[in-house]
């Protein structure tokens, strides 16, 4: 019980001493910050593209491509694969309708606004179900684009981050003037990256007949994907790979999220062992200069322990400080910032805003005081073990 | 010179702050030769380009193929030398996440194209006589362990064969290296002549043409020329020089590139100055010390010199260290499976020498204020403190 009063009553004498130290502490505090800093905003950049990715996907949308197809761009059906699925048992159905849409996905250049240099834009060609098809998907400017009309619709981010498509602009892709008629939202997901025409029309532009690459239907219930699935995988005239949206999505997502993961974690890792040093720095400086204290303390009859304590305390609390000043910097930096980038798996641009969420500030803090801790650790034990008679002679 | 020995004394009077000093200065480094070369491979090797080379691509996307008949006309296009063409394959070995990239090409022609791929003339020989034959970049041999004569089956994700299938064989006839040190070799050549015949659909195309211009032509005046003759058809074409057309490529990846740097950039100089500090704190600590080697007679500036070697030092011995094991990363990483997430990974003698002047320029900041002070001591002050 005297010892628990010990380490309380010396914990709080260092904590009060802390502004006479103040220069080597601020490095310790730093470092940390600076650690939190890195770590949140280049994991931050993986979480937003998941997000955004990921919110794309819908568990009662299925998309069916040809078995073998890495993503929408390198698939292809045929129009009469195209009726099987849309007729095919667990679509829901709108009166006599199917929910369905086969789409074409190609690539055109357009600038970004920030290089002015070329990138690879998707332009999908839907079909008339495609915005109920898709949950949240709404046209938020202008209107919908014509069947048979060479218009286009733009997704609210590719609007923000490419040239030229402002709602009543044209745009020539190769032959062809297109109009921008409208802009649509998709709740922040990948579609707000595409540009939406009539499939029919896209066929003719690009040349490819009667063909189509993906298509996308809504399913009646839970049961309703399997279902399609055994019944498109026993028509021997199509030869599907069926799967969720969101499936589809996490898969297009893996690749460049875990190219950010690869580089961001051992980055930070190496990040933190430098700020190990910085902390075991400041540390020791802090209990050479506490040297005549911690002496007299041992003199009046405090033990080893409470000292000890003592220095983990205060390390530990420098580099939580450290830790929130970081993961606050990169909150406010980062959240929200806009980027662009071309996903290897679609081989086009996806755009999507860093995400610094809840657990990434958490994981940051949680590193910050591991880190405290191991950089208090070794000074304190030297403290621990500081000879009381020589420390006190030393000034 | 002559004080090295003093100098280096005085660096490790408390060994274990220097070790740790050292020791974060190293993590610096290493992070910056890391991200250096991760920089590199973003870039993708648009430095290593060749200038007399030209690519034609679709105008209205890369995606869209060009007719073969192109060939002939680009051929005899003013100004250029010969012209070979390439496609996208975009296969597979065994599971998907096994995808690196395979040209269908025409074997003589690309060969003669890229002067800087280097085989063995009979390798090149018997690749050409077998229809099915394959070459691999000696990158791709090492990752997969394939040697000359094994079959290998990849699985196409765009192109089913006539039969329906997707299942491509083909026979490694040859493995090619490159004798630029800053070139991938990961990728693969096989047939075009092949792969037109098996192929259900598209036939009568080609994904691009890489043309070489003749000796003093002007490579725009090439390129607008080239445009010009498919000006106002279904397949017009943009042709830029190789440099250019590796550029734009590596630029979609956008400010992502741009963001790490400026973050890490940030990093690097908080540990610097994190490290900076603890050296100017130590020379604080020292101030009557050097007032006693000013009154054995030391000069100003020869005290102010001692304070700023010493700082030097420990930044180049811990930069050097940090840089040195970053290379060795860097030619791990570029050897392992890892690097084929970073083809082109690569710590060039230019960054190597920035690295270095960075750790002067950082010794020097670190060291000047401590060292004027040290300067400019009066020496009965200073001993009076101690």
């Amino acid at each position: 019980m005297r010892s628990i009063k010990q380490v309380f009553a010396v914990s709080w004498l260092n904590i009060r001493n802390l502004p006479q130290r103040l220069g080597a502490s601020l490095v310790a505090v730093v470092g940390v910050a600076a650690v939190v800093l890195v770590f949140a905003a280049v994991l931050s950049m993986a979480k937003g593209f998941e997000r955004t990715m990921i919110s794309a996907g819908a568990e009662d949308t299925a998309i069916i491509m040809r078995s073998g197809a890495t993503s929408e761009m390198n698939s292809g059906l045929s129009h009469e694969q195209t009726l099987i699925v849309a007729n095919a048992p667990g679509v829901l159905r709108d009166g006599d309708t199917p929910l369905s849409s086969a789409e074409l996905y190609v690539i055109v250049d357009i600038p970004k606004k920030d290089t002015n240099e070329d990138a690879n834009v998707p332009l999908r060609g839907v079909q008339q179900a495609a915005f109920e098809v898709r949950n949240n998907v709404e046209i938020v400017e202008g209107r919908m684009f014509e069947p048979g009309r060479n218009e286009f619709v733009v997704g609210r981010a590719a609007q923000y981050e490419f040239v030229g498509l402002d709602v009543g602009s044209t745009v020539r892709f190769g032959q062809t003037e297109w109009t921008v008629v409208g802009a649509f939202s998709a709740g922040g997901s990948v579609s707000e990256s595409e540009l939406w025409t009539d499939v029919r029309v896209l066929q003719d532009a690009y040349r490819r007949g009667n063909s189509y690459q993906s298509m996308r239907v809504k399913l009646a219930d839970e049961a309703a994907l399997d279902e399609l699935k055994s019944f498109l995988e026993n028509d021997p005239r199509i030869d599907p790979d069926v799967m969720s949206e969101r499936t589809y999505y996490s898969t297009q997502a893996e690749g460049l999220s875990r190219f950010i993961r690869l580089i961001g974690y051992p980055l930070t890792f190496l990040m933190a062992i430098g700020a190990v040093f910085g902390a075991l720095n400041s540390m020791y400086s802090s209990v050479s200069a506490r040297g005549r204290e911690i002496a007299t303390l041992r003199a009046l009859g405090f033990g080893p322990f409470p000292v000890m304590i003592s220095t983990i305390v205060e390390s530990t609390l420098l580099a939580a400080a450290g830790g929130l000043i970081g993961g606050a910097v990169a909150y406010l930096v980062f959240n929200g910032f806009r980027v662009s980038t071309l996903n290897g798996a679609s081989f086009s641009q996806v755009v999507f805003d860093f995400a610094v969420t809840g657990d990434l500030l958490l994981q940051g803090i949680v590193a910050a005081l591991i880190i405290g801790v191991i950089g208090g650790l070794f000074p304190a034990i030297r403290a621990a073990r500081m000879p009381v008679a020589q420390a006190l002679r030393q000034l | 010179m002559k004080f090295f020995g003093f100098i280096w004394k005085n660096a490790w009077r408390k060994k274990v702050r220097t070790t740790l000093t050292i020791l974060s200065v190293l993590v610096a480094f290493l992070l910056y030769a890391l991200l250096n070369s991760i920089g590199y491979a973003f870039k993708s090797g648009a430095d290593i380009a060749d200038a007399e080379r030209l690519v034609v691509i679709d105008k209205v996307s890369l995606i869209n193929p060009l007719p073969i008949s192109y060939q002939n006309k680009i051929a005899a296009t003013p100004g250029v030398e010969s012209v070979t063409y390439a496609s996208w394959f975009g296969g597979y070995y065994q599971d998907p996440s096994n995808q690196l990239p395979q040209f269908p090409v025409d074997p003589a022609g690309y060969f003669a194209m890229y002067p800087e791929l280097k085989m063995p003339s009979e390798q090149l020989e018997a690749w050409t006589n077998n229809r099915i034959g394959m070459v691999v970049g000696e990158e791709v041999a090492a990752q997969y362990g394939w040697k000359i004569g094994d079959r290998v089956p990849l699985q196409a994700t765009i192109w089913t064969k006539t039969d329906g299938g997707r299942t491509w064989e083909f026979e490694v006839e040859g493995i090619f290296t490159t004798d630029d040190p800053r070139g991938s070799t990961g990728y693969m050549l096989f047939h075009h002549d092949y792969f037109e015949e098996a192929r259900a659909f598209g036939k009568g195309t080609v994904g691009w043409y890489v043309l070489r211009i003749a000796g003093g032509a002007n490579p725009v005046e090439v390129a607008n020329a080239v445009d010009e003759q498919f000006a106002n058809s279904p397949n017009e074409t943009e042709t830029s020089t190789e440099q250019a057309f590796v550029e734009s490529f590596s630029k979609q990846f956008g400010n992502i590139a741009l963001i790490v740097t400026l973050i890490l950039g940030a990093v690097f100089f908080t540990l610097l100055l994190v490290s900076g500090n603890t050296m100017a704190q130590s020379v604080r600590e020292r101030i009557s010390e050097l007032a006693v080697l000013k009154t054995l007679g030391f000069t100003d500036k020869s005290v102010l010199g001692i304070v700023l070697s010493e700082s030097i030092l420990i930044m180049l011995m811990g930069g050097l260290l940090g840089v040195g094991i970053g290379w060795m990363l860097v030619q791990g990483l570029a050897r392992s499976p890892l690097g084929a997430f970073l083809p082109g990974i690569y710590l060039s003698p230019q960054a190597i020498i920035l690295a270095v002047l960075m750790m002067a320029a950082a010794g020097i900041v670190a060291g000047i204020f401590p060292a004027l002070k040290a300067m400019r001591l009066s020496i009965v002050d200073a001993l009076a403190r101690g």
